[in-house]
């Protein structure tokens, strides 16, 4: 029997409509679908002059950032904004909420704002769900990542990626190449591909970043490149973060790159219309190539404009999962 | 005061007794066993309840002194009345730790003002269980503790453990070992399993105790001081034991009941409430733990008793402090054993008395004519439910609340005196 770490019901209405978004393990491929399909019709939105639309409008989204982020935290801002809500960054130090009650405490200082989503970053695993099960009702909770466990709107654009170069899931080989072992992105990517029916998941590594019995989600380690990439129709590289060379966990950046850097040379292995994917920010010369990187396999910069659709879609679905859930709510105390 | 129980049934694994009979206590000692010949004096009607001697536990966390919001020695001693136990042995976790005279005579005074459990002191082996300098072994053993630990605290180095294994040895005081490799367990809070991968929580491998374990039994080897196991949580583990008890080595090991019911699973959906130390491990450690206890490898079972408040909970995973309420459900859980018939009732009632009171040498856990009346009287079939108003423990950092039980104590004596239910 296959482990199953989270049941959906947290995340999930009564109905089965996603009213927090803090995993994807546990989501149906229907749900999953559906995103890419709302994220589909956000991205030819984009073409027009007006981008915004009024879904979030009167609402109030925090941007609540435990851990430093750039990229991911602008994307949030930017797809709240084009649904029209007002948007707060809170960007907290770590060190101020290293004790679990502040974090609460700043939970209920936040609620007692009147806000109706919560977008949260934290480096410990469970974050996301901690919040969620503490949060008063009708407030959504976006995992915008949490510690090793999940990074479930990354995933979902990435999905969005291979859908819009590959068309559909169901005869590709996927290659996850690099630091699994301290990878969120990893994590939720290989539960949505999973529910998504792509038949072969690789996981090129060492052992030394590689997780404990990994091979029960599903997919298939490799530790050499050039066996882990033949035929494969997409090549997703991670970021390695420099500490990493410090832990023991590696020898050298060196050593790192000349075995499992994404270069030319090892992306002939691959199908020739393979893609080329990285959730950013890029270390060229550690984990990938400039060439590959700017070259023609490459859609690293059309994830990240997919990203903002992904998000529009999930913020607009968990904020209508919960406006339904609370009308629910009304009708039954009315009603009895 | 005397006092016949009466019409009970009698288990007292110590002496081989397992039959239905009436008990003569006086003076605080078992006076008689046989029928009773005086219909007026005071007892306790226990027909269709389960008499044995008081429980023993092992591994107990008391917050005083120094953490004060988690409760206090009387909350946690009438805890353990209420379980029937009326032994508990207490881990030099406080703050200060247990490394002076004066900790342990304070912590052993404040549970004889409560009056509802002996508390047996377990010293710090190293001064503030820093792992470099040894304790006063010799003057905490003349202040009442009965044994020295370092509990999950890391030593400096492995010549700290040698010296105080050898300066132990020379004062015949046990040594209470809770194995961990720190450089291996490196701040996981989970087994590394396929659930720790997946919610993406550090896991501390099953060699963090293995390891730890070969190089402490290979010194205690080297010593030959007499030593106990703490809590063990793999399989290999109950192995390695196993084989230094064939040696012939003075080891001893328990496991707490947490162990022998959960799993690695029970960690789903971020539940704190079981993140525990060492962590709950694959359904092969629970089946090879729940063997070592058959078999007598493994002759304790203890609660692992670790009250908090609720704040200690409330943060995501890693950042809560682990451990379980357990005092107030130990004997209803362990009877889930007999239930699942791992173990007959007489085997769990000595793995839960003589079998720990052996370890710690502790002049209990037997209800012999002339031996001290602790003793618990429960009902093996009563059901009741797990709330905030059941427990005695200021913890309700349990994973069972809401839960219905089968199992109550009854009455439980200390010394021949009625700790439970209190008289008011």
């Amino acid at each position: 029997m296959e482990p199953v770490a989270e049941s959906p019901q947290l995340q999930l209405t009564e109905q089965g409509q996603l009213r927090h978004f803090l995993t994807v393990e546990g989501l149906s491929k229907t749900l999953l679908t559906e995103i890419l399909d709302t994220a589909d019709s956000f991205i030819s939105m984009e073409q027009q002059s007006v981008k915004k639309v009024p879904l979030l409008r009167g609402k109030t989204v925090v941007n609540l950032f435990f851990e430093a982020s750039t990229r991911t935290r602008t994307t949030f801002e930017l797809a709240a904004k084009r649904l029209s809500a007002d948007v707060i960054n809170l960007n907290i130090s770590t060190s101020a909420t290293s004790k679990g009650e502040t974090l609460l405490d700043t939970l209920k200082n936040l609620e007692a704002m009147s806000s109706d989503m919560f977008v949260v970053r934290h480096a410990n695993s469970g974050a996301a769900h901690f919040i969620a099960e503490q949060v008063t009702p009708n407030i959504a909770i976006i995992n915008a990542g949490d510690g090793r466990h999940a990074h479930p709107t990354q995933a979902m654009l990435d999905m969005l990626t291979i859908r819009r170069h590959k068309g559909d899931f169901e005869n590709l080989s996927v290659a996850i190449v690099g630091d699994i072992l301290h990878s969120r992105v990893a994590r939720s990517q290989i539960h949505a591909l999973k529910i998504l029916g792509v038949p072969d998941i690789r996981i090129i590594t060492p052992n030394t970043l590689r997780p404990f019995d990994i091979e029960s989600m599903g997919v298939t380690v490799y530790n050499r490149m050039i066996e882990g990439l033949s035929g494969a129709d997409v090549v997703i590289t991670l970021r390695l973060q420099n500490e990493r060379m410090k832990s023991a966990l590696l020898p050298s950046q060196h050593e790192f790159y000349s075995l499992y850097g994404l270069s030319a040379d090892k992306l002939k292995y691959a199908k020739p219309d393979a893609i080329v994917m990285h959730p950013g920010p890029i270390n060229r010369g550690v984990e990938i190539d400039s060439d590959v990187a700017d070259g023609g396999h490459s859609v690293i910069l059309n994830q990240v404009s997919y990203g903002i659709a992904v998000r529009m879609a999930v913020m607009s679905m968990a904020m209508s999962g919960q406006t339904t859930q609370a009308q629910g709510n009304n009708d039954t105390e009315t009603s009895t | 005061m005397s006092l016949w129980i009466r019409g009970g049934r009698l288990i007292d694994p110590a002496n081989n007794i397992d039959t239905i009979t009436d008990l003569f206590v006086n003076d605080g000692k078992v006076a008689a066993i046989g029928p009773c010949n005086d219909e007026s004096a005071p007892s306790i009607d226990a027909q269709g309840l389960i008499v044995c001697p008081g429980l023993v536990d092992l591994s107990v966390s008391l917050p005083e002194p120094g953490k004060h919001q988690k409760g206090s020695i009387s909350s946690e001693t009438r805890a353990a009345a209420a379980g029937g136990i009326t032994s508990i042995c207490c881990l030099p976790d406080t703050s200060p730790v247990i490394d002076s005279a004066s900790v342990a005579t304070l912590v052993q005074d404040l549970a004889r003002q409560g009056g509802f459990c002996n508390v047996w002191p377990i010293g710090a082996l190293t001064q503030g269980l820093t792992g470099s300098q040894l304790s006063e072994m010799g003057t905490l053993k003349e202040a009442g503790c009965i044994g020295m630990s370092n509990l999950r605290a890391p030593f400096e180095n492995t010549r700290v453990l040698l010296r105080c294994l050898e300066y132990a040895s020379s004062y015949d005081v046990t040594v209470f070992f809770n194995p961990v490799e720190h450089s291996l367990a490196d701040d996981g809070c989970v087994h590394e399993g396929p659930y720790a991968t997946r919610l993406g929580l550090k896991g501390v491998p099953e060699s963090a105790e293995t390891v730890a374990l070969t190089r402490d039994l290979l010194l205690i080897e080297q010593t030959g001081v007499r030593a106990h196991f703490g809590q063990l949580s793999c399989a290999r583990s109950v192995d390695l034991i196993a084989a230094a008890q064939a040696k012939g080595l003075p080891v001893t090991a328990d496991v707490c009941i947490h162990h022998l019911l959960g799993t690695e699973a029970d960690i789903q959906n971020f539940n704190s409430l079981n993140h525990i130390q060492p962590p709950l491990r694959t359904e092969k450690d629970r089946q090879a733990l729940r063997n070592g206890v058959q078999e007598g490898i493994i002759s304790a079972i203890c609660s692992h008793h670790q009250p908090h408040e609720t704040a200690a909970k409330m943060a995501p995973f890693a950042a809560t402090e682990p451990g379980i309420s357990a005092l107030d459900t130990l004997l209803p859980q362990a009877l889930k054993l007999v239930a699942n018939n791992l173990l007959t009732l007489s085997q769990l009632i000595e793995r839960l008395t003589t079998g720990p009171a052996r370890a710690a040498n502790l002049k209990t856990g037997s209800l012999g004519v002339g031996d001290i009346a602790d003793i618990c009287i429960f009902d093996a079939n009563e059901g009741w439910q797990v709330s905030a108003n059941t427990l005695h423990s200021r913890g309700h950092n349990t994973p069972l609340m809401g839960c219905d039980l089968t199992g109550r104590v009854k009455h439980t004596l200390l010394a021949g005196r009625p700790v439970h239910p209190p008289r008011y």
